[in-house]
């Protein structure tokens, strides 16, 4: 929607604006408390110097440590094949110019969030929960939901603030220490000079409220406008999927899901699709709270008549007493009806998702004749390894070096170690070790005679 | 002087004029822009369905030889949606071809060792996921073309579509009969 487009631009640069603002303040204070009577300028620039880095840190690897800070997997096309035809379906009913990289996060808790700083750099991650829990449908709602956020540039913005609300918080808490144990030395040097000592002790003030405010209110900012995004993403996701039952249905299962997700913060919570710090994203409605309420939600898309945002923009009045959307945006969007339901069901098994968590961080499937298949981590340097029920000494799969040949030819001095041999069992996905370590997969369509290790360069022929 | 005041004026209300012709025409140009990249998407999608095809038929030849009626429907289908002109021709060919296409599924439900090939199963996923990007991107296409059409009929518009001719376009459409018939099986 191209007012939420633009107003995201507008709260962005207002963001940024404020940030430096906020910053110069709290360091003008803390320098004037910490250093003394003229500091202030010092920790001026050094809070701007604060703020410079903070941009360059947004500007280059924001999406990687939010994704990091997950322990997001990136996946391949051949990894999961489906949910990349689900994310590709929702790019094009929703005309998103790139296709967003898809990230796996190894977690029974179903949930997903979207993040990027522009279209080129976007990312969907979902977890391993998620994938197996809810039917294609469903899935399609979620991926609808996440894909609306990216369009109408939510992720952006919220990137954004999470990296700029995680760096004030910890710069309020070093402010605070410091404010503390150092304003009790300077205020007995202080009181000698009569009359800066009304300004100091305001200064002081001011420091000690930036210290202890300034992350509360922050915080505040942060919630109230992502509260209002939920609900135009769901209105949006609706339009794209012409199946709001399915983003409904979907949020009713991820609302029974009983666990927390371990990896999320209050800092990263705003932007996942129920909030991960509760159960079930069962969170008491106030103004602290990142999300509306599941049930609200669930209200709303269930009550539509039809599949366009003034079906959405309807059932939102009804439910909730207020208006939601635009007129600009709500006048070009014609009366659309709703599809009927496909019948498919979940688009992985949980054995599937997690055999693609497994592969994705190296892992060897092994298996016994016993019945039993295993996986063995990266970095197991024995060459056998016991089955664990049966008590089998089962050979790891190994890269080797070719036997020797009768005719030895004159040893030729070579700086090159000689390339290693592994012979293919199947015609199906098959992962073998390196002789440095390192897992090597090769896929079914992998053809050629010989690959090179990534790990040590060693080159290896497949037979 | 009163005179230099009223051209003055008037300057002012023939710019603004202006300045307003050239927003309301870049907006068609995006618009229409816009529109022209949502149909290249349609093209995309159903020319990857039109490749798979072949692929499919020979799977399922390998495995359920006595169904010669139902593939050659769907070459003869494929055939004639590759060689579709016109909008309406293209709608009404992709509609029998998804017609052909659901037959075919229906007679593989019979063959067990046809449904556990990787190969047929890969296949069918990926025709399946063609369709739906098929219909999303035609949905797209659609919404933009609703709301072009209405961007150059509307009043103060309508002048200036007509004057740098910008054309009406035509919906990709459904004929929901074909599409919700259900396949009949013979054995």
């Amino acid at each position: 929607m191209w007012e939420q487009i633009r107003a995201n631009r507008r709260r962005s640069i207002l963001l940024i604006t404020i940030m430096a603002v906020v910053l110069a303040l709290m360091g003008y204070t803390a320098g004037e408390n910490i250093v003394g009577p003229g500091g202030g300028v010092i920790g001026l620039l050094v809070g701007l110097v604060i703020w410079a880095v903070q941009m360059m840190v947004y500007l280059t690897s924001a999406e990687s440590i939010l994704l990091n800070h997950a322990y997001a997997q990136e996946l391949k096309r051949e990894d999961s094949p489906r949910l990349f035809n689900v994310v590709d379906e929702m790019r094009l009913a929703s005309g998103l110019e790139f296709m967003p990289r898809i990230y796996l996060v190894d977690d029974p808790a179903p949930n997903a969030f979207a993040v990027g700083r522009n279209p080129e750099t976007t990312a969907i991650a979902v977890t391993s929960g998620l994938v197996h829990r809810l039917n294609r449908d469903e899935l399609q709602g979620v991926i609808a939901h996440e894909t609306a956020h990216l369009k109408n540039r939510d992720a952006q913005f919220m990137t954004l603030a999470a990296v700029m609300l995680g760096s004030i918080v910890i710069l309020a808490e070093i402010v605070r220490r410091w404010t503390w144990y150092g304003g009790r030395g300077r205020s007995r040097s202080n009181s000698r000079g009569g009359d800066g000592g009304q300004a100091q002790a305001i200064i002081l003030l001011l420091g000690l409220v930036f210290a202890i405010l300034g992350p509360l209110m922050a915080q505040l900012l942060y919630f109230a406008c992502s509260r209002k995004r939920e609900f135009l993403a769901d209105a949006c996701g609706s339009q794209y999927t012409r199946y709001p039952e399915g983003l409904a249905s979907a949020l009713e299962k991820i609302s029974q899901a009983a666990s927390t997700s371990s990896f999320a913060s209050k800092a990263t919570a705003p932007l996942f699709i129920v909030n991960p710090l509760y159960a079930g994203g069962d969170e008491p409605d106030s103004v602290f709270s990142s999300h509306p309420s599941t049930a609200q939600r669930i209200r709303v898309l269930r009550s539509m008549a039809g599949a366009s945002l003034a079906d959405y923009e309807e059932a939102y009045r009804r439910a909730m007493g207020g208006g939601l959307i635009g007129r600009g945006s709500l006048g070009s969007a014609p009366q659309q009806s709703i599809r009927a339901p496909s019948n498919e069901g979940p688009i992985e098994t949980r054995h599937d998702a997690q055999n693609i968590i497994h592969r994705a961080h190296g892992y060897l499937p092994v298996q016994c004749s016993c019945g039993l298949k295993f996986s063995v981590p990266e970095g197991y340097e024995e060459d056998h390894i016991r089955c664990v029920r049966c008590g089998n000494l089962l050979p790891v799969p190994a890269a080797v070096p070719p036997p020797e040949t009768a005719a030895a030819a004159p040893p030729v001095i070579t700086r090159a170690q000689p390339p290693l041999q592994y012979k293919r069992q199947g015609h199906g996905w098959e992962s073998f070790r390196c002789q440095c370590g390192r897992t090597i997969q090769v896929s079914p369509g992998f053809v050629a005679p010989y690959i090179y290790c990534n790990n040590c360069g060693r080159e290896i022929q497949v037979t | 002087m009163p005179i230099v005041v009223l051209l003055f004026v008037l300057v002012i209300i023939v710019g603004g004029i202006m300045l307003w012709i050239a927003g309301a025409y870049n907006r068609l140009v995006r618009l229409r822009n816009q529109l022209d990249n949502a149909w290249a998407q349609i093209d995309v999608q159903l020319k990857r369905r039109h490749d798979l095809i072949p692929n499919l038929v020979e799977t399922v030849k390998g495995y359920a030889k006595h169904e010669r009626g139902t593939l050659e429907a769907v070459i003869q289908a494929r055939n004639l949606a590759v060689s579709a002109k016109t909008v309406a021709e293209r709608a009404q060919a992709e509609n029998v071809l998804t017609g052909a296409l659901k037959s075919l599924f229906a007679v593989a439900e019979a063959y067990p060792d046809l449904k556990a090939n990787q190969n047929f199963m890969a296949l069918q996923e990926e025709l399946t996921s063609t369709e739906n990007k098929v219909a999303f991107s035609r949905q797209f296409y659609n919404d933009n073309a609703m709301t072009y059409n209405t961007q150059i009929e509307v009043f103060p518009m309508n002048f200036i579509a007509s004057m740098f001719s910008f054309g009406r376009r035509d919906f990709f459409e459904v004929k929901a009969e074909a599409e919700r018939e259900a396949p009949k099986v013979s054995f």
